[in-house]
């Protein structure tokens, strides 16, 4: 046993550098997400019969293939097929990003709906355009309620980031098994692995309950998760 | 006569043997993960401090872990220590240790929103303990868990395409297969997506179909 | 007055704490067969501890309850689930089942405590819907009923139970003003046909018109009883004078 932790002591260094990639995926495919999810949020509600079609049928393959698939038919597949000379990180980035935009977009959706219509009524009232309002009374009340939604999201996708290594990229999960198929320390060295990803998925789930508390306002009720 | 080229068919006769090693995967772990989930979703409600904290230390750390490392420690990781499980099983036993603790989240949340008036309801008639658990608490309970626990099932059947990462060779792992054979990376995985979105999709329609069979007023979920 | 054989409850000296605090502390009852006692007195006072553990939802720590000369052993489950089946009770928020129908919230109870077949209990719970006007309703379910009708159902689903004392703790309380009225009648009625009761209530035409006896509880102990005639006879100086007159003045405001 001294061994094996003498081997995770020696690659510690390693496999934390590969949270650096990690991270940076997660907050790229968080960021692309919150766009996509947002855009097609308004869709969802405003859009007219076609558009709705169009976004449900997205949400609905999102949400239902696999994320190893995906990272597969986008890798391999369809990124070749259109010539697109994407490295892995941007590959596992945009794969994320569509996925998570799919349930963001369900998440937005539902907060939309669930604001009176009078909030944006009323703003009109005030003589906002209907852009400054959405922009102004709309969206920082539906960016609120998300947050216990995201915190949800950020765990999945920080989770689900570790199947990168699947197309090679080198976060934390391929370097560990690069160093594991290496020394056969496997059990030590995935216990290493797993203790980071356990680490960075708490810390960022504790966060983002603090933000949420941070922006709470009295007699505000938020929506559960999803 | 419309005829399938030798491809195709090659293909589909995979897919459908690997659909079959799939639906093998999904249907014990999402019992063994329902099971798991009541009852330490009920022991992290009722249990004792200690039992409470060991229920809720399980459920955080898997839940705080990527499923892929539960998996690759249970199969690569426990031959280190002398522990040799076959793919087959090292993927059930993973899937259904990750689905229990989330399972046991929409457990404990179900049993926590039961109001303490309905034991005292069914008390003050003269229900025995078991009684009040088993027409009381479990009925509510079920109604207000299904959703959840039924959208975690679905997680389940995606997530089942991991198994071939530990050589359990089953729906994705015979699509990648052909893919990596014949090179034709588009058309198998899109294929492979398809069957994905059909299991899903069906489980959407039997999980919608038992939620409006269950259905009371009162009881809706959001 | 009363012989020994009138009295179908006596409790003796029942005492309750919780985490130190005494919520009860000695305190007695004796209910005859058709006597309905009204508990008053300021909140926190321990009227509803004191009529949970008259069924022993919560377990007195020191005292006696008899039942039709019974004693009930607290230590006995069995005790413990036979006195709750004979003994009613009312809640201030219904408590009513939420997953079962208004027919169902009456039928569970004949069927799994009382075991009847489903037939007989059905039919015994159409018997009260109707008795307390739900006879449309049996199968709507609670959360479809307004408070008014949910605890005339819960009056219902207790009645079908055929208790011999009927416990009340506040069954106005949380409804809305217009309606209490519903609910007032049907316990009137109850009242008429000779239940047994024993009542927390702030309901001045429920104190007035129903008591046998008030009792006023403080601070876990009945510190005033007597008929209502007694007590609060024009000029009495009594405590339960004085608070029937401030929920007097309160009534005068709301109505
Ligand atoms: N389970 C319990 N644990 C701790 N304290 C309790 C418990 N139940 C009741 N108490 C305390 O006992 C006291 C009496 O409560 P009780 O509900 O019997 O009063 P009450 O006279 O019914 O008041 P109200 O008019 O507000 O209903 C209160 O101070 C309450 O906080
Ligand atoms: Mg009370």
């Amino acid at each position: 046993m001294p061994h094996a932790l003498s081997v995770v002591f020696d690659s510690l260094p390693y496999l934390l550098q590969g949270s650096f990639l990690t991270i940076g995926i997660v907050v790229a495919a968080m960021c692309l997400g919150l766009v996509l999810g947002i855009c097609m949020a308004v869709g969802l509600v405003y859009g007219n019969r076609f558009v709705k079609y169009l976004l449900t049928a997205y949400v609905w393959i999102f949400r239902g293939v696999p994320v190893v698939v995906l990272l597969f038919l986008f890798y391999f597949g369809l990124f070749n097929f259109l010539d697109l000379q994407f490295s892995a990180f941007t590959a596992v980035t945009i794969v994320l990003g569509m996925t998570t935009g799919a349930y963001q977009a369900n998440i937005f959706r539902g907060a939309i709906l669930s604001l009176p219509k009078g909030q944006f009524n009323a703003a009109i009232g005030l003589g906002m355009s209907e852009l400054q309002a959405i922009k102004n009374i709309v969206l920082p009340q539906i960016l609120r309620m998300s947050i216990p939604a995201w915190s949800n999201e950020y765990s999945i996708i920080l989770k689900d980031s570790a199947l990168a290594f699947v197309i090679g990229a080198p976060e934390i999960m391929a370097r560990t098994q690069f160093v594991a198929s290496r020394t056969y320390q496997h059990l030590s060295l995935y216990i290493t692995a797993g203790i980071i990803y356990f680490l960075l998925t708490w810390a960022g789930v504790i966060a983002l309950r603090r933000l949420e508390r941070h922006l709470r306002i009295p007699g505000y009720s938020h929506q559960g998760n999803q | 006569m419309f005829e399938l080229s030798p491809f195709y068919q090659e293909l589909l006769t995979s897919l459908n043997r690997g659909l079959l090693m799939s639906i093998a995967l999904i249907i014990p772990s999402a019992i063994g993960g329902v099971l798991i989930g009541i009852i330490a979703g009920s022991l992290r409600t009722f249990g004792d401090p200690v039992v409470k904290a060991i229920g809720d230390t399980y459920a955080a750390i898997f839940r705080g872990t990527p499923l892929v490392i539960q998996l690759f420690i249970l199969y690569f990781g426990l031959p280190n220590i002398g522990i040799y499980l076959s793919p087959y099983v090292a993927a059930v036993v993973g899937f259904t240790l990750c689905s229990g603790a989330y399972q046991s989240e929409y457990v404990r949340g179900a049993l926590l929103s039961i109001k303490s008036g309905q034991y005292l309801g069914a008390q003050a008639l003269g229900f025995t303990t078991l009684q009040v658990i088993f027409w009381i608490i479990v009925p509510q309970a079920v109604r207000r868990a299904i959703h959840g626990c039924g959208n975690e099932i679905i997680y389940l059947i995606k997530y089942s395409s991991l198994a071939f990462i530990v050589t359990c060779v089953e729906l994705t792992g015979e699509g990648k297969t052909i893919a990596t054979e014949y090179f034709r990376f588009t058309e198998v995985f899109t294929i492979l997506g398809l069957y994905y979105l059909g299991l899903v999709s069906l489980a959407m329609v039997i999980l919608k179909k038992i939620e409006q069979r269950l259905y009371v007023p009162g009881f809706g979920h959001n | 007055m009363m012989t020994e054989t009138d009295q179908i409850l006596r409790v003796t000296d029942i005492s309750k704490s919780f985490g130190g605090n005494t919520i009860l502390n000695a305190v007695s009852v004796k209910l005859a067969k058709g006597e309905i006692k009204v508990l008053i007195g300021p909140s926190g006072g321990g009227k509803s501890t004191l009529l949970q553990c008259i069924n022993c939802l919560v377990v007195p720590d020191a005292g006696a309850i008899e039942l039709e000369n019974e004693t009930i052993d607290f230590r006995r489950k069995q005790d413990l689930y036979r006195l709750r089946q004979q003994v009613g009770m009312i809640f201030q928020d219904f408590n009513l089942f939420d997953h079962l129908t208004a027919l169902d919230n009456i039928t569970i109870a004949l069927r799994r405590v009382k075991k009847m077949d489903k037939n007989q209990a059905r039919q015994r719970a159409r018997l009260e819907l109707d008795q307390v006007g739900l006879g449309d309703k049996e199968a709507l379910y609670p959360a479809q009923l307004s408070g008014g009708q949910k605890q005339r159902l819960a009056i219902a689903r207790a009645l079908a139970m055929d208790p011999k004392i009927l416990l009340l703790d506040e069954p106005t309380s949380a409804l809305d003003p217009t309606l209490i009225g519903e609910v007032i009648a049907v316990i009137k009625g109850l009242a008429v046909k000779g239940m047994t009761m024993i009542m927390a209530t702030h309901q001045i035409s429920l104190i007035y018109n129903l008591a046998d006896e008030i009792l006023f509880m403080e601070n876990g102990r009945i510190v005033e009883q007597g008929p209502p005639a007694a007590l609060l006879a024009a000029g009495n100086t009594s405590r339960s004078q004085g608070f029937c007159d401030r929920l007097n003045e309160l009534a005068e405001v709301d109505g």
